[in-house]
């Protein structure tokens, strides 16, 4: 996925670099309550991107970690340097479809994806980030694509990142009309804008041999005519950083 | 909260005892999954009112800012509780009404026995009351032998059962008609034995059995929505009209509120009123608002009594990202947008307050220690937050408990062990690159075609009991990345 992202910005002459310190911007950190360790990885983040122009990430969840919950945690850690180099940093990170549509003025990025697709709004693409149709927007410039409505889009998939294991009935419940949405729409593809959401509903997918797999959006926005792009044929994510 | 010199000083607080921990909420969530008539009748119900919320709140153009108007308002009268509450006391005692304080649920409840038992009542008719299913003061007044009829048939339903609440505004929202059809026939003596199904029938049979009760009542007791500080105003937003009842006829009224529930003048009702239906029932406006302010001679009950009850709400407000909780006024939009609750139902949450609102309220209410899995019942999707008419940030104050239960239940459990490990080799490159290899070595023996399928250990197995999950990649992006450099 993370290469899905590379070839598309260098298709439309975006200079990639990928600084190799960062990690993992916090959020399970934060969201299970480890706040602290949360805070240390903020830290880590700020530094590691300070130089970069534009940061992007394909996840919307974790950009609206660093744009929404940073400024709380670096105010909490009571640190001038850090405070202000949060507030310097957060209104250049984008997530992927906001670099595109917002920032290089692109839907059409010279994709070609032959298949049936339904997108899934991520609750914090569509709640925090209000991605609203930037997604749809990139899906209807791709050539080939047959893109179909998802019957009960907005609803949460039941990852909710660590709630995925503490309250892993409630989450399978979750999936589970999620995936039977996914099948409904006949869609061979279902896409979204983050890989947490998009490993669990592949995961069921998976498990339940569905002949349906998930991919990110920036895997079909790579795929073209001479190369496609996706991965395996079972799942389209997992590759971590 | 203040207090004003004239009112007889008071015992100190005797300590209180132990509060028993609630129920932990997956294992009660896992029993309710599994309810197929449950997961029925929750699914329509609350896919029913979501509909109609949604059309209900689009024909206000500014309803955005009427739901700024109501966080704002009520941000206010949180600052100035003790303002406000004493302006309130002033107003209600001025209007021939006495306001009485209760610090906790056993206070509240000693007050309200001991006026039922000065009036010489065995008993009384309560219009829905979650205050008082908060303070549980149905069964405190039954061991002062005082019988206390529920009047809200839904209210009327559980009590019949036997059941507590499972929503806030829809209390019987887990039981379908059938089954209140076969309740009212086991339970009640109107019942003709040919009664049917129909909403219509049903409601009958339960206003044959409440009327005889409403004339013959001596003491009603009510629930609060609102309360006007400048007036000592009291209002009641309902459909049935059975707290119309429970307000006007007998002879003495008590109503018991918390102290949040003060908005400062009459002209700030026009927002809630506004606000509260539609996010509620989705209806333009309720079918009866009663609104009262002290007794008026040949109109009205003779005696009103207002219990004021702080019982956890003062820590709440003492909490400066939770104090927004407070600021509820109890419509329930985040429980039936709520896809945790939409499929667990409210007794999961083992708490009087349900749903997301119920996670965040109920552990400050009393003490995280004692509700630790409430905030964490939760996938953090946000759609109570969007709900909210006074704009309560839930997943922000659900987060700001998570922080809380993690600092209670100390840094030597496994989870704390495996995040502290996780942060140390997220916070170093080199570590991160060589777990990245130890998980590939790992996991050999279990990934096929770059899935794991096989059950993993712990709590990981929450994950792949229903899910495979994908193996780290045979070469990383970063591999990839480094090599292409």
């Amino acid at each position: 996925m993370g290469r899905a992202v590379v070839e598309v910005l260098e298709r439309l002459r975006v200079t990639v670099d990928f600084p190799a310190e960062q990690t993992c911007c916090g959020q399970m950190h934060f969201n299970t309550g480890y706040g602290p360790e949360a805070g240390r990885l903020a830290r880590r983040f700020v530094e590691t991107f300070a130089t970069s122009e534009l940061v992007v990430s394909p996840s919307a969840s974790c950009v609206a970690m660093v744009r929404g919950h940073y400024p709380r945690l670096a105010a909490l850690s009571g640190d001038q340097g850090l405070i202000d180099a949060v507030a310097e940093l957060t209104p250049r990170v984008f997530e992927l479809t906001e670099l595109l549509v917002d920032r290089l003025g692109r839907t059409d990025v010279g994709a070609y994806f032959p298949h049936r697709v339904t997108y899934h709004p991520t609750c914090h693409g569509l709640r925090m980030l209000g991605l609203g149709e930037r997604p749809l927007a990139l899906l209807r410039a791709v050539r080939g694509i047959d893109l179909v409505e998802l019957p009960g889009a907005a609803e949460c998939c039941g990852f909710g990142g660590t709630f995925a294991v503490k309250n892993a009935d409630t989450s399978v419940a979750m999936l589970t009309d999620k995936v039977r949405a996914i099948l409904d729409s006949g869609a061979e593809v279902c896409t979204a804008t983050d890989s947490s959401c998009l490993m669990q509903i592949g995961g069921a997918l998976a498990r339940q041999r569905a002949g349906v797999r998930a991919m990110h959006l920036a895997e079909i926005l790579a795929s073209s005519e001479h190369h496609a792009a996706g991965g395996s044929p079972s799942v389209g994510t997992g590759a971590l950083p | 909260m203040s207090h004003d010199g004239e009112r007889p000083p008071r015992s100190p607080r005797p300590p209180r005892p132990p509060r028993p921990p609630l129920a932990p909420f997956p294992p009660a969530a896992r029993l309710a999954l599994a309810d197929t008539q449950l997961r029925a009748n929750l699914r329509h119900a609350t896919h029913t009112i979501r509909e109609k919320r949604d059309a209900a709140v689009a024909e206000v153009a500014d309803w955005q800012e009427l739901r700024e108007a109501g966080r704002a308002i009520k941000e206010r009268v949180l600052r100035h509780l003790d303002t406000y509450l004493l302006e309130l006391e002033a107003a209600v005692t001025g209007a021939g009404g006495t306001v009485h304080w209760a610090r906790d649920g056993d206070e509240c409840n000693r007050i309200v026995a001991d006026l039922v038992r000065a009036h010489g009542a065995d008993e009384v008719v309560k219009a829905k009351s979650l205050t008082t299913e908060e303070t549980g003061l149905n069964a405190a007044l039954a061991r002062h032998d005082i019988r206390a009829l529920e009047t809200d048939l839904a209210e009327l339903i559980i009590q019949l059962a036997g059941e507590t609440p499972s929503h806030i505004l829809v209390p019987a929202i887990h039981k379908n008609r059938a089954e209140v059809r076969e309740l009212f026939l086991r339970s009640l003596p109107q019942a003709p034995a040919d009664l049917s199904d129909d909403p219509r029938a049903l409601a009958e049979v339960a206003r044959l059995h409440l009327r005889e009760r409403f004339l013959e009542a001596g003491i009603g007791i009510s629930g609060a929505n609102f309360a006007v500080a400048e007036t000592g105003t009291v209002a009641v937003v309902e459909s049935e009209g059975n707290a119309r009842m429970c307000t006007t006829l007998p002879d003495v009224l008590i109503t018991v509120m918390g102290i949040e529930k003060l908005i400062p003048t009459w002209e700030d009702l026009e927002v809630y009123l506004q606000l509260l239906p539609r996010s509620a029932t989705a209806e333009r406006m309720n079918p009866y608002t009663s609104l009262w302010t002290g007794v008026h001679p040949g109109d009205g009950p003779r005696e009103f009594h207002l219990v004021l009850i702080d019982n956890g709400r003062t820590s709440v407000l003492a909490d400066d990202v939770g104090r927004q909780a407070l600021r509820c006024i109890r419509c329930s939009a985040c429980l039936n947008v709520c896809p945790v609750y939409e499929r667990t139902g409210g007794h999961a949450y083992g708490s009087t307050y349900p749903g997301p609102i119920g996670a965040i309220l109920t552990p400050m209410l009393v003490g995280v220690r004692n509700a630790p899995t409430l905030p964490y019942a939760s996938s953090l999707c946000g759609a109570c937050y969007e709900a909210c008419p006074v704009k309560i940030n839930i997943p922000e104050v659900l987060v700001h408990l998570r922080q809380q239960v993690v600092s209670a239940e100390g840094p030597r459990t496994s989870e704390a062990l495996a995040m502290r490990l996780l942060a140390v080799v997220f916070g170093h490159r080199r570590l991160y690159e060589r777990a990245q290899r130890i998980g590939r070595l790992l996991q050999a023996p279990l990934a096929r075609r770059g899935m794991i399928r096989a059950r993993l250990p712990g709590p990981l197995a929450g994950w792949t009991d229903a899910r495979d999950l994908p193996a780290v990649a045979s070469r990383s992006f970063r591999e990839w990345w480094g090599r292409r450099a």
